[in-house]
Formats: structure tokens, C-alpha cells, sequence
């Protein structure tokens, strides 16, 4: 049974349909990751599996409870064993890289000050920065901020962890350490990961399955290989970086002859 | 056509947002007794937002006591009733001044201030991340904030009536030879506890809570972009001036308004 069911979600954002149907299963213990170009609503979707967006609709169950029908307190206490880690980081800017990790620590539990101290030396150690407990956030650099938001997001032992474009405006070598951190805390955690990008190399490195969605639908679903192997010209479009195909490069609209000679007969 | 759709569409958007408004300010409510619980919270933002405003409130209020002390000089001693300085000094601040110029200054600076503080965690995702930890941005961040600018205004208005008094004084006693005996005796019996002083503090306390509420909520509720924080910022200045001089208005009708 999967941990989190997504059944025929509808999402709009005014007139415009974000999502037209979409179904997908994440598993236990699985690294899925979501795929698709720019705007396709990746991050929403992290948003409306995390319950801060409504569903037009449809369900999304996580652990058999269906998110958006949970009350306020029953919602918080399922986000207590979820963790996400923001594109940004979203680290707090007002306080050291020990108090972010020992952020979630202190508001949900009544350890002793000298447990937590060692809890969150233990996080930072496994995202190799523990020697960087004492620097603020605006001190870091992007891959540096995204290690301490992961050793934050395991902080309190989630069952599931949602990374929001995790690759993305990171050097070669922090990208490296990423795609490492993300694999090794997932099997030695025994997490559930939901990993939204659109980096392919190094998503289908760690992915164990991989969702692929566009104009609101997911369009194809399979592991790397069978992805790779796919025959449709959409799949083939987007693993091989084409600029033109069924995703179109020019942003939908009128055509770009019909708009000359428009603002030609203006004149 | 155009003009009535225009007007339609503000006021369809105005209402919207005052709901918001008024959501947001129940959410805050809500969140005041675990807050308190955790005072120390609530003690951080005294700091920021009272302790770090007092020094230009020190400042002005001691520069408008001082203007209030020359210019009343200047007017009560035509009818020979300058020893009536300190009673006038003290009424003008402790009723009026007191309050309402406190009240723009804090909205200047630790309104502004709030709203970007909280504009800017928004557009860093610093809520939605406490969200996702599983932890009510309005509890932990919001409601302290408010409790701290609804305590902050009315001891902020004190201070500045009560070093405007002693500007009042320097100018009075010091520069023009008004006798101190007579400023400081009908100061004493012409100001009353319950009609001068308590109605002033009653004015403070609804413009902090006002104040506070508005820089609060065009933060939470600002565009999560730079020119959106920016925006938000200004309309935190505005909106609480017009509040403040309007419940102004409201008030001194009511209170003194039988006089």
C-alpha cells in the first residue's frame, strides 16, 4: 500500500488549471521524484500534499488519513513526521545554524537542553556541517543553507521528506554532495522521498521512480530506464533537453507573423 | 462603464481584503493564551519594538513639549495667564499629543518595521517552512509581535508626555521666567486622573492595537516580491495615519465630547 494516494486532483489558480486529474502512489522507502518543465505546478503539488493548498478536487491521503479533510490540530500533528526542505531553504534569518536545526526540536518536544545540543550535533555531522553550528544563515552559501534545511527537516525523524527543487543554482560539487545526502539519509533513515526537479541527471540518479507531468496531467510514469526507453515524443522531448516539440518553446499566444504585421498596420 | 467597474472592482477588493483583515485578527486573538504562556516570546519583541523606539520618542517628545512651551507662552501671556503654562503643556500632551504623535512615530518605525520583518519572511518562505514544521506562524511569530506593540504604545505615549512636560518646563521656567511654583501647582489641580490622564491612555492602548494590527497584517498579507514588501511597508505608514488621526477624531468626541 502506497504511503501518500493522490486521486483525480483538480487545482486552479483562478481560471487557470494546474492540475486536470492527476493520480499517483508514492511508496515507502522509495526516492519519487517529479519531473516536468518549469510552471507545470511541481512546488503546488508539494503544497497540497503538505495541506497548505485546498484542492479543488480530489484526495490526497498520506498514511490512510485524507489531508484536506484532518482539522487544525490533527493537520499539525501529521506535519510533524513530514519534513520538506524549500527551494530557498527557508531558514530563519534571525537566529544560528544550531538554533534552525534545533528549531523543531524545542517547540515539539520537552527535551533537556543537553540532548537536544547533541540531537542536532548529530544532523549537522551527517550533512557535514557541524563545525558551521555557530554561523547565521545569511553567512552561508545556497548548497550550505539547503544542508542545514535538510539536517532541519530530519530533525524530529520524519516518515517522509519533500525536497522542492533541490539541484537547482548549486555548484557541481555541492549538487554532488546533494544527490549523495539525499540517497544516503533516505536508506539509512528508511524515509519516503518525494524529490520535485527538473535536473535530470541527478534526479534519475537517486529517483526509484519517476513521475513526469505536463499541462496539468501526468504524462508518463516509470522508473529511469524505462523512461530513457520511452518511444512517446514528449518524454523524448524533455529527457533529451529538445528546445521545440509537444511542450512548445513560445509561450501560447498569437503567432508571431499575425503580431508584425498587426503593429504593422497600426502604423 | 469603465469607471463603475473600476469602482466595483475596489470595492469588491477592499471588502475582501477587510475580511481578510478581520480573519487574521481573530487568528491573532486566538493565539493570545498560548502565547502568554510563553512570554518570553512576547518580552524579545518588547525589545525591537518598544525598547529600540524609545530613544525618538525621548527626542520628539521632549522637542514638542518645547515647542508647545514657547508657542503657549507666547499666547497666554497677552492675557497676562502665563502661570497657566504647565496645565496647558500637560493637557495638550497627556489628552492629544501624547498619544497621537506617539502613535505616528511608532507606526514610522516599529510599524514599518514589523511589516517588513514579516513581508520578508514571507517572501522567504520562512512561514510556509514553520508551517511545514508543524508549527502556527501566527503563534509563534505573529501574536507575540502584537502583544508587544499593543503593550509597547501606551508606555511609549507616557514617556513622551511626561519628557514633553519637561521640555515645557526648560522653556517655561528656564527661558521665559514662568514661576515654577504656579507651573507645576496648576498642573496638579487642573489635570484629572480619570478625564485627562485615563482617557489618553485609553487612546494609546486602541492606537496600538490598531497600529500593531495594521503593520502586522499588510506584512502577512503582502506580495511576496521586493517591490510587494516595499509596497506593503508604505501602506502600513499610510493606512495607520489615517487610523489613528480619524480614531482620534472618534474618540476625543466621545470622551470629551459632553464638555
Amino acid at each position: 500500500m502506497p504511503l501518500i494516494e493522490i486521486r483525480d486532483l483538480h487545482f486552479y489558480r483562478g481560471d487557470r488549471a494546474i492540475f486536470k486529474g492527476v493520480d499517483l502512489d508514492i511508496y515507502r522507502g522509495k526516492v519519487t521524484a517529479i519531473m516536468g518543465p518549469s510552471g507545470t505546478g511541481k512546488t503546488t503539488l508539494l503544497k497540497l500534499i503538505g495541506g497548505q493548498l485546498l484542492p479543488d478536487q480530489g484526495s490526497i491521503k498520506i498514511d490512510g488519513q485524507d489531508v484536506h479533510q484532518l482539522k487544525h490540530a490533527q493537520l499539525y500533528e501529521l506535519r510533524k513526521r513530514m519534513g520538506m526542505l524549500f527551494q530557498s531553504g527557508a531558514l530563519l534569518t534571525d537566529i544560528s545554524v544550531f538554533d534552525n536545526v534545533a528549531f523543531p526540536l524545542r517547540e515539539h518536544t520537552d527535551l533537556p537542553e543537553s540532548m537536544i545540543r547533541d540531537l542536532v550535533l548529530m544532523k549537522l555531522q551527517a550533512v557535514g556541517l557541524r563545525n558551521a553550528k555557530d554561523l547565521m544563515p545569511a553567512e552561508l552559501s545556497g548548497g550550505m543553507a539547503r544542508r542545514v534545511a535538510l539536517a532541519r527537516a530530519v530533525s524530529l525523524d520524519p516518515m517522509m521528506i519533500m525536497y522542492d527543487e533541490p539541484f537547482t543554482g548549486q555548484d557541481p560539487i555541492s549538487m554532488g554532495t546533494l544527490v549523495n545526502l539525499i540517497k544516503r539519509i533516505n536508506q539509512s533513515m528508511g524515509l519516503t522521498s518525494i524529490v520535485v526537479s527538473h535536473d535530470l541527471e541527478e534526479t534519475m540518479a537517486i529517483a526509484d521512480d519517476i513521475y513526469l507531468l505536463s499541462d496539468g496531467r501526468v504524462i508518463e510514469r516509470g522508473t529511469p530506464e524505462t523512461l530513457q526507453n520511452s518511444s512517446s515524443e514528449w518524454v523524448k522531448q524533455f529527457m533529451e533537453g529538445l528546445p521545440d516539440g509537444p511542450v512548445s518553446f513560445h509561450y501560447p499566444g498569437v503567432g508571431f507573423e499575425d503580431d508584425l504585421l498587426r503593429s504593422k498596420a497600426a502604423k | 462603464m469603465d469607471g463603475i467597474q473600476r469602482l466595483g472592482r475596489w470595492a469588491i477588493g477592499t471588502s475582501e481584503r477587510l475580511g481578510r483583515g478581520y480573519l487574521f485578527l481573530m487568528a491573532i486573538l486566538a493565539g493570545v493564551p498560548s502565547t502568554l504562556m510563553r512570554f518570553s516570546l512576547v518580552i524579545q519583541q518588547l525589545y525591537s519594538v518598544g525598547v529600540l523606539s524609545v530613544f525618538l520618542i525621548l527626542i520628539s517628545g521632549l522637542f514638542v513639549g518645547m515647542v508647545l512651551g514657547l508657542q503657549g507662552y507666547y499666547t497666554l501671556v497677552d492675557f497676562g495667564a502665563e502661570e497657566s503654562l504647565g496645565v496647558m503643556v500637560a493637557l495638550s500632551l497627556v489628552r492629544e499629543l501624547g498619544p497621537v504623535v506617539s502613535a505616528l512615530l511608532f507606526a514610522g518605525r516599529a510599524g514599518s518595521a514589523l511589516t517588513a520583518e514579516i513581508g520578508l519572511m514571507k517572501s522567504t518562505e520562512q512561514l510556509s517552512g514553520m508551517e511545514m514544521m508543524a508549527v502556527d506562524p501566527i503563534r509563534r511569530i505573529i501574536t507575540p509581535r502584537f502583544l508587544a506593540g499593543f503593550i509597547s504604545l501606551p508606555l511609549l505615549a507616557a514617556i513622551f508626555s511626561a519628557v514633553g512636560i519637561i521640555g515645557g518646563y526648560i522653556v517655561g521656567y528656564g527661558l521665559l521666567g514662568v514661576d515654577d511654583g504656579a507651573f507645576w501647582t496648576q498642573m496638579q489641580t487642573k489635570t484629572d486622573l480619570y478625564a485627562d490622564i485615563m482617557n489618553g491612555v485609553i487612546k494609546s492602548v486602541v492606537f496600538g492595537f490598531v497600529v500593531t494590527w495594521i503593520a502586522l497584517f499588510e506584512g502577512h498579507d503582502a506580495i511576496p516580491t521586493s517591490e510587494g514588501v516595499g509596497r506593503a511597508t508604505t501602506r502600513t505608514v499610510v493606512h495607520s495615519a489615517f487610523a489613528i488621526l480619524s480614531l482620534d477624531f472618534v474618540l476625543t468626541a466621545l470622551m470629551f465630547g459632553e464638555v
